[in-house]
């Protein structure tokens, strides 16, 4: 097993997770009803556990734990793609976003459950149960807004046009596809592009949406290699405000 | 969570003669029913001024549910570690959904959800005084987490056994996830009083912070409390205020002690002959005052409340588009 090949994948989709999870958080109180207040905050529960099971494993290869790993790097050793670390904006730019990223997640999640690297097929399939209800709530809101009335409508394929350039870059290809490849560990974020694309196209289209020229499709980088917005740094600071203020404790 | 109920006297004294409005035969037959122990049903017949209680002591409860989530909530970007985020997100995720049974409870009595929070952002409806004070470290969200949820505890199980349905079989659901709160909170508060000085330091400045509304929680002392004897009669209200802050005391006081964390009074002591705790009365017009929307974070709390529901305003229109009729919720 490549393990600086497997340690890189970890990292970067534990990552993702401990960041959307975090942004998921913050609707707490803040929903525009109460049912997807309770909504959020459960994918964020869900989201914090497999990114915590994630750092579990890479702790296993020999890395820190995982509450070290989470609450005591700077933000530019994170490897999150850039568009989970975007502020939560309005519940539109959420929703898009949870729609988009979950359907990538699930799809990850159903590739990690064959993986030849044992200790990841067993996690992914226990997350994937999970996964499967962030998708099905995604796609019942982006369905229902997106078609509701004139401002949900316009609100929404804006919303995607925001959010489309992002959301390539959660599929920004690492220093080891051939190897993951290889090895059976992963198939690639290439394969995983792909297939999300033969997903989520068909179910935007069918909710009234228009997808954004492919002229016009321009991933954003640099996250997976630990370029970020400022938004990050400011979220990782508050994450691990009371943690940092004795790392030795027991909280 | 969830503080005792505001009544304002003004309104309670009315009460009397609003009931001069009402069939005398139906109301002996409701008061009756009520002194058998039977629960009323939101299709039974009930006086005016009972449903207009309950509306109000629900609704309030449902708010302060909300506005509660407010002061914990911004802990839960800043806890520390897995496992205290975890457990933080889905104790105030309980607490959203305490309001959520609560609206649908009060909403039985004929009141909407809408009209209730809109209520609660023009500041016409009440919620608990505890959440207008700041939650300043994260050792104020684990006394909030520990005594906060213990008093409501201690409210909400006497309610429980109160005269409404919906609301009782909401407050049997409410209480069982209120009880791991409570375990929870104690958990925070032990770790942070048997951890370093620096922590036992932040733990005893926010009990320090939180005593004052703490025992105002309860509401005032029954010696200037407004007359609620036909409450009592109706099982709306179902135990005083300072019999509940008894309770609290007696069950709690001694566990505080125990962490070798101190009271800031020097008066409390429990008299062995009466078997009653004995206390600095808590300053009731700084109660009164913050309640009528003059403590530190009454502004702040309405304001982040009122921001949300306009940023939500879209969804829930869009919500409305295909839908014909409305539904009673099943409570």
């Amino acid at each position: 097993m490549n393990v600086a090949a497997i340690k890189e994948l970890l990292y970067k989709v534990a990552d993702d997770q401990l960041v959307i999870g975090h942004r998921n958080s913050e609707w707490t109180g803040l929903g525009p009803i109460l049912e997807e207040d309770i909504a959020f905050s459960s994918m964020a529960q869900d989201k914090l556990g497999h990114a915590q099971g994630c750092y579990q494993i890479l702790h296993d290869l020999g890395e820190a734990n995982p509450d070290q790993i989470a609450f005591s790097r700077k933000a530019d050793q994170f490897h999150n793609c850039q568009f989970v670390e975007l502020p939560n904006g309005e519940y539109d730019f959420s929703l898009m976003r949870h729609f988009l990223y979950d359907h990538a997640d699930q799809i990850r999640f159903e590739m990690f459950a064959n993986s030849s690297f044992e200790p990841l097929a067993k996690l992914a399939k226990k997350v994937k149960g999970e996964i499967k209800y962030h998708v099905f709530h995604g796609n019942t809101w982006i369905n229902k807004l997106s078609t509701a009335n004139e401002v949900s409508k316009i609100r929404m394929q804006t919303a995607l046009n925001e959010s489309w350039n992002y959301a390539l870059g959660i599929f920004e290809a690492g220093n080891f596809e051939a190897e993951l490849k290889n090895e059976g560990i992963f198939e690639g974020e290439n394969a995983l592009q792909n297939k999300w694309l033969e997903v989520v196209c068909p179910l935007l289209e069918k909710a009234g949406l228009t997808i954004p020229e492919k002229s016009s499709w321009e991933p954003v980088l640099g996250g997976r290699k630990g370029y970020h917005l400022a938004h990050l740094e400011a979220l990782v600071a508050e994450m691990s405000e009371v943690f940092q203020i004795d790392p030795t404790a027991t909280w | 969570m969830y503080g005792n109920a505001y009544i304002d006297p003004n309104e309670v004294n009315k009460t009397h003669s609003v009931l001069a409005d009402e069939d005398p035969k139906l109301l002996a037959e409701f008061e009756a029913r009520i002194e058998r122990g039977e629960k009323i049903e939101p299709k039974d017949w009930m006086p005016k001024e009972y449903r207009k209680q309950l509306i109000r002591m629900i609704e309030q409860h449902g708010h302060s549910e909300i506005i509660g989530a407010l002061p914990e909530g911004t802990w839960i970007t800043r806890a520390p570690g897995f496992k205290r985020k975890l457990a933080l997100m889905a104790k105030v995720q309980d607490e959203v959904g305490h309001a959520q049974l609560l609206y649908s409870a009060a909403e039985t009595l004929g009141k909407s959800r809408e009209a209730m929070i809109n209520d609660l952002i023009t500041g016409k409806s009440k919620y608990s005084n505890v959440f207008n004070y700041p939650a300043f470290t994260w050792a104020d969200a684990c006394i909030i987490a520990w005594l906060i949820d213990a008093g409501a505890i201690i409210n909400q199980v006497a309610n429980a056994k109160g005269s409404y349905g919906p609301y009782c079989r909401a407050l049997d659901r409410i209480c069982t996830e209120e009880s791991f709160h409570l375990k929870y909170g104690h958990d925070n508060v032990v770790t942070l009083a048997t951890g370093t000085p620096v922590q036992r330091k932040m733990v005893q400045e926010a009990l320090n912070r939180w005593w004052p509304p703490i025992m105002h929680f309860f509401g005032p002392s029954d010696k200037i409390s407004s007359h609620t004897e036909i409450l009592m009669k109706w099982k709306v209200k179902m135990a005083t205020n300072d019999d509940m802050r008894q309770q609290f005391l007696n069950m709690y006081v001694p566990k505080i002690w125990d962490l070798g964390l101190t009271v800031p009074d020097a008066n409390l002591k429990k008299n062995e002959t009466t078997g009653k705790w004995e206390y600095t009365e808590p300053d009731w017009d700084e109660f009164k005052r913050v309640i009528n929307g003059g403590g530190p974070c009454n502004a702040e709390r309405l304001a982040v409340r009122r921001n949300a529901e306009e940023r939500g305003r879209w969804v829930r229109e869009a919500l409305k588009a295909g839908q014909t009729a409305y539904v009673v919720p099943f409570a």
